[in-house]
């Protein structure tokens, strides 16, 4: 290592990682959008992305009995015989943790993840928000969605930005960490990737990272997905480290789904079309798949009101 | 006993130096009333391959010149032979031509270069182009000189068509090898002491003398020229096409026997500069 | 279908502690189901020539057949043109001129090409699958470029034909008359919409030849040119192989010549019109340079690389069939690519998510084989994807050979197929030194991040296109056209309007 110190070597994160040409990238991605997704090869893609969806609501108007409709769902997207697996988690504000527990029972493959550190913004002393993150686990949360301080990022101090991300890893204890970059306000694709390095570098295995809060204008697109993915592949093939990522925000049609599925199938390859290496931060995602699967199941395409009503936060 | 004036020995410039051909041959040159001028070098095959090889050395750095540059150096030349045009009208007398037709010549031909002096940083904005594709793209359309040259000269106005092939061409940074009309090459070696005179780097202007029958095909089939500008005779177009084709390079062949009026206002372009043109497009992404 | 398990917890893992280098699996987890494209070609079992606005029998009554090089099977037989029909196209084309197209107002040349284009573009899926049918080129190029850029070809020529102008500032222009354009395999509507459009906007009449092996898109072409009423003889197909070419150049009545296709056949046709004093465009072979520097953003430097050497299985003139690669990043680079190649789908040309097609005729698939075991007995160091290839037609897999030296035969020869070789440097001069190194000089790319380097690359690289952090881009406003001996002349823009006209 050429740095004399770590701080230095973080001022060379953008030289060490390299950069992204914006048109090259959407212009790849635009490709994903024209493969051709049929009959088995869509149904396998339909319930894999049901099986990857973290169903959501971040609400003010939140209440217990929102929560509780919502774990009905995430256990039971639809009629069993559709064969619609479980999602793979619900996601919500630290407050409402407890009462996801109760409604989904301590016996559930459905996991609970819930966005700490002063989501959305990320804007309070790092003390509230690691002690948002242990109250959050504390209560039965499986998962942490953390904010990273973009602020610090866009000054330049990579290295408080890292750190902090090392803290909440510490406060999270056996929990499984996500990083949101909040790619709409780091703005440029050479950003997300670098701010990418600077999250895997210091998160554990298994750990993800994520697009966005779904709060801002812009949230997960083809092109910051492909960003994340191919540092994730960087990462890995240097390191050895798989790190898991979940695009989120935006994501609403099933077509788009599977879109996003082909990313990972032609950059990550198989080991990542899981839900320990991939999720969806979505709403009403789940019912257009759930949707798709009964028009690929009957043949005929499907009114919206035979699903039940799924939270509409993003 | 009046004084025996000294004579001037007639050398070929190439490469910015004044040679005799290799092969140490030379022809005689009568004047209008058949009485012998001077001996004439008689190039070879071989002169004109050092002379594309002067012209290759002198080439990219001709090229690198800036367009302002280039077009100062030319405007030079033209106060060269302004400043000696008695000199050179009397060389054009030589093959016959009345006093104040070569006058008209000379003058014509110091024209034509400051003509070709104020397009060297114009012709481009007229030439290139921004293309707007239908993509993220900035696409523009430069020119670039071809490289070498090879002009071969008529015999009428000797020195006006001479300089109207090769101005255009070194006007964009083409180097030039030039084959002088054989019945009036006179006005040719008078050339190369003024373009000597210039601040035309040597090698950029290769001049020779000769038989056109001798070094024709060498001119068609030498590989490193890359475009032919020339006033030649069906046999010499067909010549010079087939051999242009074994390195598909660009011709510009002129019917000799056709009438060509070099004084014309059409006789100078900047379609002539493009002739000795490549187009280059270049892409390049519009991001951050 | 993947079930949750709990994440592991495991510490962080030292990187490579004598752990196996971590790979990508692209294994068959989610394999597509066969997506093929359902349009209807509309083929005729026989297609005619097409003279003076006419299907006609060849007057030798000669057919050959077009093969589907995907599968080998005979999708229609094509007219066998004679020296009688080529004088028959020639006087078609003639009296068209003579007849008015030429001196007709530019507005209302100009209505018949946008009315070409508009045809086109309705019937773009159609002509997509016959392209891709014919050609074997995969159904998402032929849908997504080949159809819509000859549309927009005739699109965008179409308004320059009341606004000739301004195609040569300071000088009047008029056309040349009747023009002769022989066209290759690798674009077949594509190029014919290259050479039509511009000889049409400026007031010439032509005669075509298709590329034998891929005539029937020009011939559904000329449906759409009765159904837009465009004038008999303005434009006229002979169809055949290369003494056909021969006799549409050689021929006396075109006063301009536009050839696209190898410089070996190029240089033929120049020396057939010595003497002859007849324009010409050559538009020939080539052997491209893509240049990657290490600062490049590498992995759209290695979509770029892909790109260009495997778009249209490499049956590209401006292919980027050498990588030229800074050594420091050459084992990334290389590693990236063949990642990026285990994912490339070989197959079925009609599929929708076949990346890459057919090879368009056995001779084609003989002459790559040739060369890559050239290459193969050179030392070169070989990678080939391990795609599993159809049984029936040509196919050719991705092919990469690395190590490979400036004399080689694969880094030399024009190979006209899915065969990239790669080639390191260390200095920007050794990359403008190596890429100039031949005497093609069509195109050119360079990958890196610093703005004032791409402009001295740009400037240096002799070649008339250059990719700049891209490659294989078209646009109709973008000339395009060779340095050296990749041919001469533009096609595209302003400039190749130029090639179709004479000053007065």
């Amino acid at each position: 290592m050429l740095a004399r110190s770590p701080q230095a070597a973080l001022q060379r994160l953008f030289d060490e990682v390299g950069s992204v040409d914006q048109v090259g990238i959407e212009e790849r991605v635009a490709k994903y959008g024209t493969r051709s997704i049929k009959k088995g090869a869509k149904i396998w893609g339909l319930k894999t992305a049901v099986s990857m969806v973290d169903l959501t609501t971040l609400e003010g108007k939140d209440t217990p009995g929102k929560v509780a409709s919502l774990c009905q769902k995430a256990l039971q997207p639809h009629d069993a015989e559709l064969g619609v697996p479980q999602v793979a988690a619900v996601c919500v504000y630290p407050a409402m943790v407890k009462h996801a527990r109760k409604a989904l029972g301590s016996d559930t493959a459905v996991r609970i993840a819930s966005v700490a550190t002063a989501f959305p913004s990320g804007q309070a002393p790092l003390k509230t928000r690691l002690a948002e993150v242990k109250a959050a686990v504390a209560d039965g949360a499986d998962e942490i969605d953390m904010v990273i301080n973009r602020g610090a990022f866009l000054a330049g101090e990579f290295g408080e930005v890292q750190d902090e991300i090392a803290a909440v890893v510490t406060a999270c204890g056996d929990a499984t960490l996500k990083v949101i970059l909040e790619v709409s306000e780091l703005e440029t694709y050479d950003n997300i990737r670098a701010a990418s390095f600077l999250a895997m570098r210091v998160i554990r295995p298994g750990d993800f990272i994520k697009t966005s809060t779904g709060k801002t204008s812009l949230n997960a697109t083809l092109g910051n997905n492909q960003v994340m993915l191919e540092a994730i592949r960087d990462f890995y093939l240097d390191t050895g480290i798989p790190i898991a990522m979940k695009p989120a925000g935006g994501i609403r049609t099933a077509k788009q789904a599977l879109t996003f599925l082909v990313a990972v199938k032609e950059t990550l390859g198989d080991a990542w079309l899981n839900n320990n290496r991939y999720r969806f931060g979505a709403s009403s995602l789940l019912n257009d798949l759930v949707r798709q699967l009964e028009k690929e199941k009957t043949g005929a395409y499907q009114a919206p009101y035979y699903f039940s009503e799924a939270a509409e936060s993003y | 006993m009046p004084r025996l004036p000294i004579t001037k020995t007639p050398k070929v410039y190439v490469g910015g130096a004044f040679i005799r051909s290799e092969s140490a041959r030379v022809f005689p040159l009568k004047d209008a009333s058949g009485e012998f001028f001077a001996n004439i070098p008689q190039c070879t095959r071989k002169d004109l391959r050092n002379a594309v090889e002067a012209a290759a050395k002198a080439g990219p750095g001709w090229a690198k010149r800036t367009a302002y540059n280039r077009g100062q150096i030319l405007y030079r030349l033209g106060e060269m032979i302004e400043a000696r045009a008695g000199e050179m009208a009397d060389a054009i007398t030589l093959g016959g031509a009345t006093p104040a037709a070569a006058a008209r010549e000379v003058a014509a031909t110091v024209d034509r270069l400051i003509y070709y002096a104020g397009w060297t940083d114009k012709y481009e904005q007229v030439l290139g182009n921004v293309n707007p594709v239908a993509a993220p793209y900035f696409n523009f359309t430069v020119t670039e000189p071809m490289g070498i040259i090879g002009v071969i000269a008529p015999d009428a106005s000797p020195l006006l068509a001479l300089i109207s092939l090769i101005a255009p061409a070194i006007t964009s940074g083409n180097t030039v090898v030039a084959l002088a009309s054989t019945t009036q090459p006179y006005p040719a070696i008078v050339l190369g002491e003024m373009l000597a005179t210039s601040d035309l780097p040597g090698g950029v202007v290769n001049l020779l003398t000769g038989f056109r029958k001798e070094m024709i095909s060498t001119f068609a089939t030498h590989t490193h020229l890359r475009a032919i500008s020339a006033v030649v005779n069906a046999e010499e177009r067909k010549a010079l096409a087939l051999g242009a084709a074994d390195s598909v390079k660009r011709t510009h062949l002129l019917k000799a026997e056709e009438k060509h009026d070099w004084f014309a206002d059409t006789a100078q372009s900047v379609y002539a500069i493009r002739d000795t043109l490549e187009f280059k497009t270049t892409w390049h992404p519009v991001g951050a | 279908m993947p079930t949750l398990t709990a994440a592991k917890k495991s510490p962080r893992l030292a990187a490579r502690s004598g752990r196996p280098a971590p790979e990508l699996i692209f294994g068959d987890l989610w394999e597509f189901d066969p997506a093929p494209e359902s349009a209807d070609p509309k083929l005729k079992a026989r297609y005619e020539l097409f003279i003076d606005g006419k299907f006609v029998a060849p007057k030798g009554g000669k057919y050959f057949d077009s093969i589907n090089p995907a599968n080998e099977q005979k999708l229609a037989e094509i007219a066998l043109a004679g020296p009688a029909d080529v004088d028959a196209a020639y006087a078609a084309a003639r009296r068209a001129y003579d007849g008015g197209w030429g001196k007709m107002p530019g507005r209302e040349r100009a209505k018949y090409l946008y009315r070409i284009a508009r045809l086109l573009q309705d019937r773009a899926r159609e002509f997509a699958v016959a392209e891709t049918l014919d050609g074997g080129k995969p159904i998402k190029e032929s849908r997504d470029f080949d159809v819509p850029m000859a549309a927009a070809h005739f699109f965008y020529h179409a308004g320059w034909a009341d606004k000739l102008d301004y195609v040569a500032p300071g000088r009047k222009v008029a056309p040349l008359g009747v023009v002769g354009q022989v066209i290759p395999w690798n674009f077949p509507l594509l190029m014919c919409a290259w050479k039509l459009a511009p000889a049409l906007a400026m007031g010439n009449t032509v005669v075509l030849k298709p590329a034998e092996t891929t005539s029937i898109t020009a011939l559904k072409l000329a449906e759409i040119f009765q159904d837009a009423g465009l004038p008999p003889g303005v434009v006229n197909f002979v169809t055949g192989a290369g003494e056909v070419g021969a006799a549409v150049m050689n021929h006396a009545t075109p006063a301009k010549i536009a050839f696209t296709g190898s410089t070996e056949v190029g240089k033929i046709i120049m020396r057939g019109l010595a003497g002859t004093d007849k324009k010409m465009t050559m538009e020939l072979g080539g052997k491209a340079a893509n240049i990657v520097f290490d600062d490049a953003p590498l992995d759209q430097a290695v979509e770029g690389i892909v790109n260009g050497i495997f778009f249209n299985q490499g049956h590209v003139c401006c292919a980027g069939s050498r990588l030229l690669v800074q050594e420091s990043v050459a084992g990334k680079v290389l590693a990236k690519l063949k990642n990026r190649i285990r994912t490339l789908r070989v197959g079925d040309p009609l599929d929708k998510n076949t990346d890459i097609g057919a090879i368009n005729s056995r001779e084609q698939l003989d002459k790559i084989t040739a060369l890559v075991a050239a290459g193969v007995k050179e030392g070169g160091g070989m990678f080939q994807s391990p795609c599993t290839l159809p049984t029936k037609g040509f196919y050719f897999r991705p092919t990469l050979f690395s190590g490979v030296s400036m004399s080689s035969t694969v880094a030399r020869e024009e190979i006209f197929g899915p065969v990239l070789s790669i080639l390191t440097f260390r200095t920007v001069d050794e990359a403008i030194e190596k890429a100039n190194n031949t005497a093609y000089g069509l195109s050119a790319g360079v990958w890196t991040d610093k703005g004032s380097r791409i402009l001295k690359m740009s400037t240096e690289l002799k070649a008339g296109v250059v990719w700049a952090n891209t490659y294989n881009k078209f646009d109709p406003t973008s000339p395009f056209g060779g340095y050296k001996e990749s041919g001469f002349g533009r096609e595209g823009g302003r400039q190749g309007l130029l090639d179709y006209c004479k000053l007065v």
